[in-house]
């Protein structure tokens, strides 16, 4: 893939993911922050479809978004056909790695799995 | 060639921030509000992964957040979250070549225009912002 | 690569006041030596002296084998580029009085390979400025018969004449912080470059230009934090030029 579309993915994933972060934040601080974060609450976020598709689209564009930016950090900090390899393979594994692992939370508690 | 040969600056002259003003700030803040951002993103998934294991497990994790340090740490996150995004929008708007000036004949001394005033406002408020959301969250979190 | 014939003609001038700085000079020859040392010297200076006269200086009454290059000392051939107390400057347009210091640290730029204490090797910048294509792209040519010289407006030589002002010193390239680690990155000097020819209204090969800058140590390793135009002693801003010719693959300009 040609950088030039990486990186415009990078900067849409970046403002894509404010947006959602900020209705994110908002909603624990307008329950109130301690009570938000009970596990009744929780749950019932989990279990309301559209915060829940919330949550799964935030954590596809955060992964996207910091495993670009630590690719492009180490990419610049050691150069070397292997080793470039290496950082941006293990990048996108470590990307789908971590959405696979929300993922599971996110459906599992969502389906009432636990 | 190595770095020795090449007389590479290396990591300690990337991350150098006092010869090049606020701008070389802003720079390292960038990196390393990102590079803490995603250490926290992952530790949350981890984390809100725990109400798997019921409310027992949910609550015990939640006790281990819920500390004076657990605070200050989630306030530093906040912090963090806030620089990196109005520093983010002031650096994407940048980089599609707006507020960086306009080409024109240099005169001496030869300001750069590319480095204003807009651009500098942009940085302080962004610390700014970040200092006072990181006070708000403080706030939030011991004032309960 | 020092110029001996020039020091010594500069001899005829000696330089005498009542002020004087400690001048420390970076001696290294990778040949032989492990690591880098410095060597000071007491120079008289008077409020016009160069830092680069003041290496003369000690060239003349100290120490012959200090290793400077340098050529037209008034800023044009971008030879004697070198850190100054910790930032890349022209040591010809560097005035000593200007640095308000009584200890100057000549140190040789980095993020170059060093040829001997403040010579360093200009081949990388010379690559990657030769990369980007710096020179007129088009399929017609002006000298065919029959054919006019390629008329520009004053507004259009207005978009990149700023950018030709290049003098190819390097000390942008010293300054950049990817630089300081990535040894692929295209640079600044590079880039500016890029942007001075796609920006002229007689160059066709803006396609190619950018093709050859998206890769993955290209213009997208650039993170405008602007240290580049900060020391730019020629007023070429290359962190404007480099966020403008971004701004061509962003789409915000055409």
């Amino acid at each position: 893939m040609r950088e030039s579309i990486i990186m415009k993915i990078h900067y849409g994933t970046a403002l894509a993911a404010v947006a959602l972060v900020a209705v994110h934040i908002l909603m624990r601080l307008t329950q109130g922050f301690a009570e938000s974060l009970e596990y009744d609450s929780v749950i019932a976020n989990y279990k309301f479809i559209p915060y829940a598709g919330m949550l799964e689209i935030i954590l596809i564009l955060l992964s996207i978004h910091g495993f670009n930016g630590l690719r492009v950090i180490l990419l610049e900090l050691k150069q070397g056909r292997t080793y470039e390899k290496a950082v941006s393979y293990g990048c996108v594994v470590a990307m789908i790695a971590l959405i696979a692992y929300g993922s599971r939370t996110i459906i599992m508690v969502n389906t009432g799995m636990t | 060639m190595t770095n020795q040969d090449e007389h590479k600056a290396g990591i300690g002259g990337m991350i150098n921030p006092r010869r090049y003003g606020i701008e070389r700030v802003a720079y390292l803040l960038m990196r390393l509000s990102g590079l803490g951002l995603l250490a926290y993103f992952i530790g949350h998934i981890y984390e809100t992964s725990t109400i798997l294991k019921g409310q027992v497990g949910w609550n015990e994790f939640l006790e281990l957040t819920q500390t004076n340090a657990g605070h200050a740490i989630l306030a530093i996150v906040i912090a963090m979250c806030v620089f990196h995004t109005v520093n983010g929008i002031r650096v994407m708007l940048g980089h599609g070549g707006v507020g960086v000036g306009k080409p024109a004949r240099p005169d001496y001394p030869y300001i750069p225009a590319s480095q204003n005033i807009r651009h500098k406002i942009g940085i302080y408020s962004a610390i700014i912002l970040a200092a006072i959301a990181m006070m708000y969250g403080l706030a939030v979190m011991f004032g309960e | 690569m020092a110029q001996t014939s020039l020091a010594e003609e500069n001899a005829s001038i000696p330089l005498s006041s009542s002020q004087s700085i400690t001048l420390r000079i970076a001696r290294y020859n990778p040949e032989h030596d492990s690591a880098k040392k410095f060597m000071e010297f007491n120079v008289p200076y008077e409020k016009w002296t160069t830092v680069l006269e003041a290496i003369l200086e000690v060239k003349k009454h100290f120490d012959h084998s200090v290793a400077v290059r340098y050529s037209c000392r008034q800023a044009t051939c971008g030879s004697c580029g070198m850190i100054i107390n910790g930032k890349p400057r022209l040591a010809c347009f560097t005035k000593i009085s200007e640095l308000n210091s009584n200890v100057i640290t000549v140190e040789p730029m980095n993020n170059f390979p060093i040829i001997r204490d403040l010579a360093v090797k200009f081949e990388r910048l010379f690559d990657t400025h030769h990369k980007v294509k710096p020179y007129l792209i088009r399929d017609d040519t002006e000298i065919t018969t029959n054919t006019k010289e390629f008329l520009q407006s004053p507004e259009e030589l207005e978009q990149y004449i700023q950018f030709s002002n290049c003098i190819k010193c390097g000390l942008c390239n010293s300054a950049c912080p990817t630089m300081a680690t990535d040894s692929s990155f295209v640079g600044p000097q590079a880039l500016a470059q890029a942007y001075r020819y796609v920006a002229d209204s007689r160059d066709k090969g803006k396609d190619d230009r950018l093709k050859i800058i998206d890769d993955s140590h290209g213009i997208w390793r650039c993170h405008f934090a602007g240290s580049c135009s900060q020391v730019c002693p020629k007023g070429v801003d290359p962190a404007m030029g480099i966020q403008l010719l971004r701004g061509y693959m962003l789409g915000f300009r055409s």
